[in-house]
């Protein structure tokens, strides 16, 4: 379990994050929600140590992450597995070579060992034939399973994804969802997803946090963001036009 | 008050990257990747420019020696020496701080705007350890070497310019290379490329490693790391020539 309390966050003169408590539980899906520019993403890398909170204090576990020196930290970091944005894929290293790097850099696991637990992450994100392919020659769905595949190579207790869908078409977004669920199911991983993606939201959001201008705006699960009265955050799910037609169905239905 | 700032966190970059690797095995194998890029990778560009400066040297020498008192073989004494002491371990190494300077910058500054330093943050791996040590040891083990090559092709520019011109005849030339040769010549050259070496890696690194943005500040970081390197490079090679030879 990941326990954020009181975090906030100020660049320069200006404050991004306010006063953020709340707490991310193993084997769920955890969804930060929130507009462009709400801090969903300085939120999670400052829950990863890319950013040092002003205040505040991030438990993994019962291990303060502030408070850890550069080798707790260290140890820490090994437990934690992370899926960017645009993959984060290291550009000279293939496929294989790119799931086995976090393998060779951090475990004295032999290479038979490390070739043994690379194909079975290349399997289980279901890409079995793309170890020599380079970066550059797969196909933007296929680094994010990529992404995915080395942040569980190591297995990882706490999995976070920065907008795992961006760039995706409908089909791969749905595929890479799925894949994160059950990943997060099987191995009873504690799973921070950053998203805008209200197919997302929809289909796995077990617990939501909503952004808004920097504070935690409104907590809870899918099924109680349709209860709930919070503008802000039905400006923000029901934006679209599906959406609003989503809403007057289910709203019909549970009339 | 913006450079004391860059000074401050180029050193502070510095004591974060003289950390023991995770594993040494992996660095080796980076170490070699970098000797090669950058030994045999420069090759060309060191030849090339080697022998044409070595020839002008030689011919500008011929020039401007018009004193029948001052024997031919001066222009062999003249041209090894501006070779072994200045252009070999100077001018060259500015050379590939355009080269080696800006592939670094580039390298390191797109590993940034991609996130590629901040997935290796979260693995647990000393960033910038991992991505500048190996190219720190790789440069001071191999760059020597270029130097040294650099020199051979200037001296042998040299030659081949001045006999096929007429300018100074073999035999004259040869005889002026062997006269009052210094070997403390070529150990203050040796000396020049280390430090000069260290500051192409470390400043470009550096610059690479701070790119904040997107491609545009990646080229911008690509300038400022050959721009910066190259000023650092005339003024080192100023304070060592003062050190060594005043």
């Amino acid at each position: 379990m990941i326990e954020v309390k009181n975090i906030s966050k100020t660049f320069s003169t200006k404050q991004v994050l306010f006063d953020i408590s709340c707490k991310f539980e193993p084997g769920k899906i955890n969804l930060i929600i929130g507009t462009s520019g709400s801090g969903k993403t300085v939120l999670m890398k400052t829950l990863i140590g890319l950013f040092a909170p002003d205040s505040g204090t991030i438990i993994y576990d019962g291990r303060d992450f502030i408070q850890l020196d550069r080798d707790g930290r260290k140890d820490l970091r090994q437990d934690i597995g992370m899926v960017f944005q645009g993959g984060a894929l290291f550009d000279s290293l293939t496929v294989e070579e790119n799931v086995m790097f976090p393998l060779s850099m951090l475990t004295d696991m032999s290479l038979a060992e490390k070739r043994d637990r690379v194909n079975f992450c290349l399997k289980r994100v279901n890409l079995e034939n793309a170890h020599k392919l380079f970066p550059a020659e797969i196909s933007g769905g296929m680094k994010k399973r990529v992404s995915i595949a080395r942040a569980i190579a190591t297995n990882p207790k706490y999995l976070f994804c920065d907008e795992p869908n961006s760039g995706l078409d409908p089909y791969t977004s749905l595929v890479i969802d799925e894949l994160i669920h059950e990943i997060t199911l099987e191995f009873n991983i504690t799973t921070v997803i950053n998203t805008h993606d209200m197919n997302s939201v929809a289909e796995s959001g077990e617990h939501i946090v909503f952004l808004h201008k920097g504070a935690k705006w409104w907590e809870g699960t899918f099924t109680e963001i349709m209860n709930s009265d919070n503008k802000e955050l039905h400006g923000f799910i029901f934006a679209s036009k599906v959406m609003q037609s989503f809403k007057k169905l289910y709203l019909k239905e549970n009339a | 008050m913006n450079h004391i700032f860059e000074i401050g966190r180029y050193w502070i970059f510095m004591k974060n990257l003289m950390h023991t690797p995770e594993k040494w095995r992996m660095y080796w194998t980076q170490i070699l990747r970098e000797m090669e890029s950058m030994g045999f990778g420069s090759l060309p560009i060191v030849a090339i420019n080697s022998v044409f400066m070595g020839a002008v040297i030689t011919i500008q020498s011929a020039y401007n020696i018009v004193n029948p008192m001052v024997p031919l073989s001066a222009i062999g004494i003249v041209t090894r020496d501006s070779i072994i002491i200045e252009f070999a371990p100077t001018v060259m190494m500015m050379v590939l701080a355009g080269k080696i300077g800006s592939a670094i910058a580039s390298e390191i500054g797109t590993m940034r705007v991609t996130e590629q330093i901040d997935a290796l943050e979260i693995m647990g791996i000393n960033s910038s350890t991992y991505l500048v040590l190996p190219k720190l040891i790789a440069s001071l083990f191999i760059l020597p070497f270029v130097v040294i090559i650099s020199m051979f092709l200037g001296i042998f520019g040299g030659w081949i310019a001045g006999d096929a011109t007429g300018a100074c005849p073999s035999a004259d030339y040869l005889k002026g290379l062997q006269d009052q040769f210094l070997a403390f010549n070529v150990y203050f050259a040796m000396i020049k490329t280390l430090v000069f070496s260290y500051i192409i890696i470390t400043v470009s690194s550096y610059h690479g490693y701070f790119t904040e943005g997107g491609s545009l500040e990646v080229g911008k970081s690509s300038t400022k790391a050959v721009v910066y390197s190259n000023i650092l490079i005339l003024l080192f090679d100023y304070i060592l020539t003062q050190l060594f030879l005043a």
